[in-house]
């Protein structure tokens, strides 16, 4: 492998960055949380990326643990999505105020 | 020194990523967040995880994305396709991601990882399994608790 660990880190920082734009500008639940999604997998492509070049099993184990985390989130955050969306027949963030207080 | 595997790869999942929130449509975007989940398990092969970089697909694409899609599909047809943006939330989002970007990259390349190299050879997943077993087996049964919890709660 002639790719270096400062090569996979870079590309996780890109991912990071461009989720967490993700989650700043958009108004649309969905996108919010493919925001997230993007954010969760840079952070994973850390893990295993350190757990290869510093040899150590945590980075994987760490990895798997944080991808079944991540269908539990996705699996509540999509029920919010449908709750919400019967409620306002819209996925605007925007015009969630039920609990405003 | 990165190879032309691993910059194919990076275009494609940058790619992807931006494609996913910047799409008109949603239902592209989520084939394209696909796309994004599916380069971040090509990475995952490169780094010799092949376990991980399977459960990734196994997970990521073939079930939350399905998932995401199926959701998408729920929503009104003119949501799909409706952008709700402001131009200057746009151009603050750019600054605070490239800030980020620079800033984070600037602390990665002055750091000593670029000197980290390794002829190791890479971990096995048996070692992942054993390591389950003994030092993980409270975190793995939690972790069985919560997604019962999640999708239990999800369906109600």
């Amino acid at each position: 492998m002639t790719s270096e660990l400062i090569d996979f880190s870079l590309v996780s920082v890109a991912l990071l960055g461009i989720g967490i734009y993700g989650l700043a500008v958009k108004r649309n639940f969905i996108r919010m949380l493919f925001a997230v999604e993007i954010i969760i997998n840079a952070a994973n492509l850390n893990l295993v990326a350190f757990g290869r070049f510093l040899p150590h099993s945590g980075g994987q184990t760490l990895a798997l643990f944080s991808i079944a985390i991540a269908a539990a989130e996705v699996a509540v955050g999509l029920s919010l999505i449908i709750v919400a969306y019967r409620m306002y027949q819209n996925v605007d963030v925007a015009d969630f105020r039920s609990l405003k207080g | 020194m990165a190879d032309a595997v691993f910059l194919a790869l990076s275009v494609i999942t940058i790619g992807c990523a931006i494609a996913a929130l910047e799409m008109r449509s949603l239902i592209y975007g989520s084939i394209a967040l696909m796309g994004t989940l599916g380069g971040i398990a090509g990475f995952f092969f490169l780094l010799d995880a092949p376990f991980v970089a399977l459960f990734q697909l196994a997970v990521y694409v073939g079930s939350i994305a399905v998932l995401i899609l199926f959701t998408v599909m729920l929503v009104k047809r003119e949501l799909i396709f409706k952008k709700i943006e402001d131009k200057r939330r746009k151009f603050a989002g750019i600054g605070l991601m490239l800030i980020v970007m620079v800033s984070l990259g600037a602390v990665f390349l002055d750091s000593g990882i670029k000197t980290i190299t390794t002829d190791e050879p890479p971990v096995n997943f048996r070692d992942i399994g054993v390591d389950f077993v003994t030092y993980y087996w409270p975190a793995l049964i939690l972790m069985g608790l919560i997604l019962a919890g999640s999708v239990t709660g999800a369906w109600y």
